[in-house]
């Protein structure tokens, strides 16, 4: 048998460096958000039928003969064709153009309510989370109070002040639309602020502008983009309502919402008038909650059900 | 330990009565509430007592993390207590910490490197190509792969990121470092080679620790002395042996007793001191000594009024009505 020496125990020596080869290769939070929406198949599907009706809305109106007014009273109600692909409407005028300008409006509104919701939460639920204490308390009071208020009649009221029209609706749908913004980035900060990583950054002498945006706000895209790709469809939504119910853009102007009011005492006997704007509003409401949802999922899978 | 003498009257730091209340709607949580004690330079001072016994808030008000409610910091003969948040700034390339939590304590949306760097970029230390060399210097000081640089936190174990965290508070050279907590969330395999790296940086950097713990056996181990605190007091500091071997505090004694003794004999025949009830509110402190609901010693006078901080021996002080 073998000798065994004290000299056959000796600990190996292991290079720790050596052992904590990472073989996967370096992904950032984005790049992997990413490739998670990516195998989401129903949030693909849905983004590419929205970037189908940005780049419609933007090119079909400046490339079509027809456009949204002229009216043709000869050719009126007539049903779709080859000339009129998706048909007429009562006062002779082409329903396929004036889809898409109603599209046009439509993301307008969607984006600048997105936008406007954006810059002012961001900022508001920022300063009442970042700074905390009284004025949190102050700030935070107030939006309840205006949160209390009924949209409708801030809608109708607004109406009463301003031209009805697409600047209108966007001021009344944003004029409240904010807070739920501001909430999120509030809780958010204050949740934050406290993490390890950022009282290290402060033991390292960071001044609030380098916390802020180094460190707190890339931490809160994530929910931020998730509120966003929700408040889009909302405003659409939204202004597809009240011009239905004939609180939004006034004629000639097509929308969605409009159109579908003007459809609606015709339906049986022209129900394409009708059918095209229905469906437009259902299946865009459709995609932008589903890309949502998919954004959520590839943003926080913690929060996927 | 293979670590140089330490000075008895080199202090580097010297707390004063130290105090931090948090304001809670009308009440007021004493968190931290008269503690005094000093660090001498190049030793490592353990803390430890139950949780919420305000041993980070001491942590973190020392570093002027938080503003102290009243008390000083002496750091080499200067006041921090007072000074502004800009007045610190250079300060704070003196003292650092280093976080209980691996997974919170480095910003996830940024590279490895870039946590590090942030306090080369902080304090303009280095920029360019002599940042990433430093960044490199610094991970493999840490035993980390300086190819790591570009990795983001999620990519590593809590071992690693505890190094991380270690890389970057040796970022700045500091004298100084508050060990909060930093292996209490670790694998017990991987809280030895946590302990050994700190062990090495301060023999090879002189640095001086303040290492935080509830663990009372990790903390006899690397602590040259060794404060119990309790409900935001302090109720005695000793050098390690010292304390482990002659605990006056009833606190201390029943801390110790605690620990199981790796012989059955012994670890049979023993006598377990068992505290009986919580921890107090700290919003809602007893009267007198705040430990005298739960002490097994109590006696009248300790209701009346809170023991004095008295150094009882040489270098043993203690808060207790058994020795005023
Ligand atoms: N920012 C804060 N605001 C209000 N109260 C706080 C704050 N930080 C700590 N406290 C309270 O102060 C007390 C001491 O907390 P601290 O975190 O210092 O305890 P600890 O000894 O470090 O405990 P642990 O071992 O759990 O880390 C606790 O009651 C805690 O709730
Ligand atoms: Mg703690």
């Amino acid at each position: 048998m073998q000798q065994l020496t004290k000299e056959h125990f000796q600990p190996i020596s292991v290079d720790l460096r050596q052992a904590e080869q990472i073989s996967r290769p370096s992904l950032s939070f984005w790049a992997d958000a990413w490739r998670r929406l990516k195998q989401n198949k129903v949030a693909m599907v849905s983004m590419i039928f929205l970037i189908a009706l940005i780049v419609c809305a933007i090119f079909v109106p400046m490339m079509s003969s027809n456009d949204y007014f002229t009216t043709d009273l000869a050719g009126k109600n007539k049903k779709p064709s080859a000339e009129h692909w998706f048909g007429t409407d009562d006062l002779g005028r082409d329903v396929f153009v004036r889809i898409w300008y109603g599209a046009r409006i439509s993301l307008e509104v969607g984006f600048a309510a997105a936008a406007i919701d954006l810059v002012v939460g961001v900022i508001y639920g920022g300063i009442a989370g970042f700074y905390g204490g009284k004025i949190d308390e102050a700030m935070m009071r107030f939006a309840d109070i205006l949160f209390a208020i009924p949209y409708l009649l801030v809608v109708i009221l607004l109406l009463v002040v301003f031209e009805p029209g697409v600047g209108t609706i966007i001021l009344a749908l944003t004029l409240t639309g904010w807070i739920g913004m501001a909430r999120i980035v509030r809780g958010q900060m204050l949740q934050l602020k406290q993490q390890e990583y950022v009282l290290a950054a402060r033991s390292l002498g960071a001044d609030d502008m380098r916390v802020l945006f180094k460190h707190l706000v890339p931490n809160s895209l994530g929910p931020i983009i998730v509120t966003l790709s929700l408040t889009v469809p909302s405003a659409i939504f939204a202004e597809s309502f009240l011009s239905f119910i004939g609180l939004g853009v006034s004629a000639p102007v097509a929308s969605w919402g409009t159109m579908a009011n003007e459809g609606l005492p015709a339906m049986k006997y022209y129900p394409w008038r009708l059918m095209f704007p229905a469906v437009f509003i259902s299946v865009t409401m459709l995609a932008f909650n589903l890309f949502g949802d998919g954004i959520r999922d590839a943003v926080d899978p913690r929060l996927r059900k | 330990m293979a670590k140089k003498p330490i000075d008895q009257n080199d202090n580097l730091l010297e707390i004063r009565d130290l105090k931090k209340y948090f304001q809670i709607g009308e009440n007021t949580l004493k968190a931290v509430d008269g503690v005094s004690f000093t660090i001498k330079r190049g030793e490592t001072l353990g803390i430890v007592g139950e949780s919420g016994c305000g041993k980070s808030t001491a942590g973190r008000t020392i570093l002027k993390l938080y503003d102290p409610t009243e008390g000083q910091i002496i750091f080499e003969g200067k006041d921090l207590s007072k000074l502004s948040n800009s007045e610190m700034k250079p300060l704070r390339r003196e003292m650092q910490m280093i976080f209980q939590d691996p997974y919170a304590s480095l910003n996830p949306r940024m590279t490895v490197g870039d946590i590090i760097g942030e306090a080369l970029d902080i304090h303009g230390l280095a920029s360019g190509a002599k940042r990433k060399e430093r960044i490199q210097e610094l991970l493999s000081l840490v035993s980390l792969n300086p190819e790591h640089m570009n990795r983001f936190p999620h990519e590593f174990s809590g071992g690693q990121r505890q190094r991380i965290g270690i890389a970057r508070a040796l970022a700045v050279e500091p004298k100084f470092i508050v060990c909060d907590e930093p292996i209490s969330a670790l694998d017990v395999s991987v809280q030895a080679q946590v302990v050994n790296l700190l062990e090495q940086l301060q023999e090879k950097m002189g640095l001086t620790y303040m290492f935080i713990a509830h663990d009372l056996s990790m903390v006899k181990y690397i602590s040259d002395r060794v404060g119990v605190m309790y409900l935001g007091k302090m109720v005695e500091l000793a050098e390690s042996d010292k304390l482990y071997s002659k605990p006056l505090h009833p606190y201390t004694q029943a801390l110790l007793s605690a620990i199981p003794i790796p012989d059955p004999e012994i670890e049979r025949n023993r006598e377990r001191i068992v505290l009986e009830g919580d921890v107090p509110s700290p919003m809602n402190p007893p009267s007198g000594c705040n430990f005298r609901t739960r002490c097994p010693k109590a006696m009248p006078e300790c209701a009346a009024a809170a023991p004095q901080w008295k150094e009882v021996e040489p270098n043993h002080f203690v808060a207790c009505h058994l020795y005023n």
